[in-house]
């Protein structure tokens, strides 16, 4: 089960930030910094999995934007890895070229698309085309 | 309208925040937005409330506090358009969690929005309950949950699937009701449906047995079949991923799979050629399908064996261990370590490569692949391994020092299958990463050491190498101090030389030159320099050519600005001074520490104790030196004897205390916890300080000194003897006889008994060494209860003649001992010829005390000098 999904840029400003377990504020902040420390220096052909706590920390990079997800030690760090690149797939197709500034104006798109994604820390939809079709009615509803 | 909330729109105020300069900026602009909004809410502001709670989610993103608008979700979650539901139930979620009593009051809207007649709406109510469920409202809206699962539209019944997840997570008893539900998921067509319906299952059979059974008879074959269409379905490009159809779907059925499978034979059958096709047949070129092949081994590795399987996993592991993405390295560690359990054999054929690994740049592979290798140490390979990483350590990251150490340590103690080796690694890991090194891993070497008789010399020799090369590691330097001052004569005089070693000329100022630079260095700690005062104290007397030198240094610190180093230098320089007649009984060399109690108290909060001595009964000391842990309490008598005003007690305490030791078991009364009492003693020993035993309070120890006093007579009388049988228990308190008597295994002195024993002795091997082992035969003359005939049996047990053979015995003013000319001065190698030797000794205290003697025998090898010394008080009682 995913724990936490995490979008920071390289200065450790938080783009997004969704949890899936209760956490204090002040926890919170705390863990966003320590997950910013941990990925921010690894270099390029380290693996994408750092041990953070009694979880493990899926990262992937993109330009200058860490997408960490905080799993359970046991789940398939592959499989989380493949899913972050859906999720930046899925962003790329919305925004048409996604870049950082397109997630600051418009987080709460950002967090309507990753809520037709995951779903309680569990995968929903695995189809790109069936989220941005969804995003697309949503959107009308507007 | 209220004038703050009038101009900024969420863009502008994004605009303003990132257009700030520094943080002080940025909080200014944050500090009057939010003046805005509460100003806003105060004046229940309909029009821009959803406005002014998106603005709110992004000043929350920053890290500023907002629980100001958690009511303003409830406003606009109760409104009735769609726009404004959405922003309150993301608010919802962002801005509260399940802890907060607030979230109570959303219960009913949440109720009314799942039965919504609009979609969407239920959509995003199921959205926010999925996301933020508390048992409560788990238990308010499960009925509503399950019967989403039936909705007509896919998109509610994954939703609500996924939301029914939660609800059995915060509350289990409510399984059963979904069990049949979920299963229905399964029959799913529409990939979104089927994976939720999956993960339903799969969390389902965590919680339920009755669901496990139910899902392992009903549906272990649908979801073969649909795994094998999946696997088998042609190119579909909403779901492809380089070229795999819905590898998340994959990895979710596997999973389910590997359930149903574990501990039922039936279901792991049914799943076997599946899972053989998905093994065989995934493209590993890419990650998703690597992803595919990972989960596929897992569940071989835990449905019930098929050979065949289990061979084709270990070997994509191999595959995966050869890879040069490090991802894919990382996972078949990972997955090695589970492996272990199934086929130790087949991992042990990568350990090369595994090894490789712990040796990586990269942390997390660094990590795992050290916590494999623990995993594949055993008897066999233990030394090359452990060469292995020793080497390793050399180079490691400062971060990784400590992980590797603990590790090294742990397999050294566990696995060594000798004395000698377990001694030279634990000194290559303290010379390279001493001060990872943790208290109780050098405790536990210097209580080896003082068990290897043999060995003290090499060791001594060995450290004091060490101590020439590095000086920086602080536990190095604490067992090297330690063992010079105790077996100081041994590093001057290359005794027990071993072939192996090169000899060393050390003089005997080099030797305390050793332990002034530890007692000087900055950066020693109290601990270090304390135990270098002991050292020093020790040496004064093995060393008389250096005592007005070691004096020097002494008194240097009877200034010292640490109460506990001035109070030590002051009192050792009195004992130096005014009471040379005692000195060389009280810096007696320490007696062999008992391994069995140490690695006993040990075993309390260690995996892996010490499990040095090969004979599995370390308890049964073969030579008769000094019985463990009865020595000590001889000791503290000794010191308390003398009218040094007790120099030992507090130092004591604060050396208790510096060891961690709990001191609480011992004020209890006694015979709750003897075990841990003796550990107490042997750390002290380790210390070589005598102290009061644990068990008697301060009050007593007056006690002990009074006591004492009237044995004082025969003790300034030892001669450079333990007095461990001069003493009569009785003197002591009743709490600390009892405790001695424990220690002393039933080997002390028993002034209680007083029949005479028929004249049949069994004889008594009094001292054995590697090299040599010396036999007492003991028989009595008739009418002279007093007097034992002793015949000495020497063997020689080395390959190597000795020459020059001359064997001493030294005995308290209370026996008399009379020594017969040898039978000869030459011991043939290997035990082809004795020589024997009789003694006369006659007990003055006869029934009263046990026979003591010490003894040093002293031959040329080699045209080498030996010498070996021992002290024997394991002689049948009534001698």
């Amino acid at each position: 089960m995913i724990r936490f999904i995490l979008l920071q840029n390289r200065q450790g400003k938080t783009r997004l930030a969704k949890y899936y377990v209760p956490l204090e504020d002040s926890e919170k902040h705390k863990v966003e910094y320590e997950v910013h420390r941990l990925v921010v220096n690894r270099d390029p052909k380290f693996t994408n999995f750092v041990e953070f706590r009694t979880h493990k920390v899926i990262y992937r990079r993109y330009a200058g934007l860490f997408f960490s997800l905080c799993v359970d030690i046991t789940d398939n760090e592959l499989a989380y890895l493949e899913c972050i690149h859906l999720f930046v797939e899925i962003l790329d197709h919305f925004f048409s070229n996604v870049c950082e500034l397109d997630l600051v104006f418009n987080f709460h798109k950002v967090y309507l698309i990753l809520d037709e994604f995951i779903l309680a820390g569990e995968l929903q939809e695995t189809s790109k085309k069936a989220i941005i079709e969804r995003m697309g009615e949503l959107e009308k509803l507007e | 309208m209220n004038p703050f909330s009038s101009g900024t729109r969420l863009r502008d105020m994004i605009r303003a925040i990132r257009a700030c300069k520094t943080a002080a900026e940025e909080r200014a602009v944050v500090r009057k937005e939010c003046a805005a909004i509460r100003a806003a809410i105060n004046e229940n502001d309909q029009d821009y409330r959803h406005r002014n709670l998106a603005k709110l989610m992004f000043i929350q993103m920053l890290g500023y506090p907002t629980h100001f608008g958690q009511m303003e979700c409830l406003k606009l979650i109760a409104s009735a358009g769609f726009p404004e539901k959405r922003i309150g139930y993301l608010g919802l979620m962002l801005l509260l969690d399940e802890r907060q009593e607030v979230l109570m009051l959303v219960t009913n809207s949440l109720k009314q929005d799942l039965n919504h007649s609009n979609q969407y709406i239920v959509g995003l109510a199921l959205c926010a309950l999925g996301n933020i469920c508390s048992a409560e409202m788990a238990r308010d809206l499960a009925p509503e949950v399950e019967r989403l699962l039936q909705f007509r539209d896919p998109n509610i019944r994954k939703k609500a699937a996924l939301c029914s997840i939660r609800i059995i997570k915060k509350v289990p008893d409510l399984a059963e009701n979904f069990i049949n539900p979920a299963a229905s998921l399964l029959k799913e067509k529409h990939h979104g449906v089927l994976i939720t319906g999956v993960q339903l299952c799969t969390d389902l059979c965590k919680v339920s047995s009755e669901a496990l059974e139910y899902f392992r008879k009903k549906c272990t074959d649908g979801l073969v079949k649909t795994l094998r269409d999946i696997a088998n379905s042609p190119y579909a490009p909403e779901y492809d991923i380089a070229g795999i159809t819905d590898p998340f779907l994959h990895i979710r059925l596997l999973k389910l799979l590997r359930i149903l499978g574990q501990g039922d034979a039936d279901a792991s059958d049914c799943m076997n050629d599946i899972l053989a096709q998905v093994a065989t047949k995934t493209e590993s070129n890419k990650n998703a399908g690597n992803a595919i092949l990972y989960e596929c081994v897992e569940t071989i590795m835990s449905i019930e064996d098929n050979g065949g399987l289990r061979v084709l996993a270990i070997n994509i592991l191999g595959r995966f261990l050869s890879n040069r993405d490090n991802n894919i390295r990382y996972v078949a560690l990972n997955m090695l370590m589970k492996a272990m359990m199934v086929d130790a054999q087949a991992v042990q054929r990568h350990r090369a490569t595994i090894l490789e690994c712990v040796k990586d740049s990269d942390a997390s592979i660094q990590k795992r692949a050290l916590e494999l290798v623990y995993l594949l140490v055993n008897e066999n390979n233990v030394k090359p391994l452990t060469k292995e990483l020793i080497e390793y350590l050399e180079v490691s990251d400062q971060e990784f020092k400590g992980d590797l150490t603990a590790k090294i340590c742990s397999l050294v103690e566990k696995f060594s299958p000798e004395k000698i080796w377990y001694i030279d690694q634990m000194l290559k890991v303290l010379s390279e990463a001493g001060n990872f090194v943790k208290d109780e891993v050098w405790h536990a070497l210097i209580v080896v050491i003082s068990n290897a008789t043999d060995l003290h010399g090499y060791t001594v020799r060995a450290l004091y190498r060490a101590l020439q090369t590095s000086t920086e590691q602080e536990t190095l330097v604490r067992v090297a101090v330690w063992c010079i001052g105790e077996y100081g004569d041994m590093l001057v005089n290359n005794v027990g030389m071993l072939d192996i070693e090169d000899p060393i000329t050390v003089t005997e100022s080099d030797a305390v030159d050793a332990i002034e630079v530890a007692i000087k260095r900055h950066s020693s700690d109290l601990t270090t320099k304390a135990m270098a005062l002991i050292a020093l104290l020790k040496l004064s007397s093995r060393f008389p050519s250096c005592s007005e030198r070691i004096r020097d240094i002494i008194v240097q610190n009877k200034g010292n600005l640490v109460l506990e180093l001035q109070q030590r230098s002051i009192e050792f320089n009195c004992i130096l001074q005014k009471h040379q007649n005692i000195r060389s009984a009280l810096v007696e060399r320490m007696p062999v520490l008992d391994e069995a109690t140490f690695s006993g108290r040990r075993a309390g909060s260690l995996p892996s104790a010490v499990s040095t001595s090969s004979t599995g009964a370390p308890r049964n000391l073969p030579n008769g030196i000094a019985k463990p842990a009865a020595a000590p309490i001889a000791d503290l008598l000794d010191l308390s004897s003398d009218d040094v005003p007790a120099p030992s007690s507090s130092g004591g305490d604060f050396l208790q205390d510096l060891l961690g030791v709990d001191l609480s078991p011992a004020s209890a009364p006694s015979g709750t916890s003897q075990p841990p009492k003796a550990g107490t003693d042997v750390l002290l020993d380790l210390l070589s300080l005598g102290t009061l035993p644990p068990a008697q309070s301060s009050s007593s120890t007056s006690d002990i000194l009074s006591s004492s006093q009237d044995n004082k007579a025969p003790l300034a009388n030892l001669n450079g003897l333990t007095s461990l049988s001069s003493l009569s228990p009785n003197a002591t308190s009743p709490a600390s006889a009892a405790s001695m008597m424990d220690l002393l295994d039933g080997f002390g002195p028993s002034p209680q008994k007083h029949e005479e024993n028929g004249p049949a002795f069994p004889s008594l091997v009094a001292y054995e060494s590697s090299s040599l082992r010396m036999t007492f035969n003991f028989s009595k003359q008739p009418g002279n209860p007093q007097t034992t005939l002793i015949q000495a049996t020497f063997t020689n047990l080395s390959p190597n003649v000795y020459n020059d053979f001359l064997f001493q015995a030294a005995v308290p003013k209370f026996l008399q001992l009379h020594l017969d000319p040898a039978s000869s001065n030459t011991l043939p190698a290997s035990g082809n010829g004795s020589i024997s030797q009789n003694l006369k000794v006659t007990n003055s205290q006869h029934g009263k005390k046990s026979l003591v003697m010490r003894i040093r025998i002293a031959y040329k090898m080699n045209n080498k000098d030996v010498l070996e010394e021992g002290q024997i008080s394991n002689f049948p009682r009534d001698l």
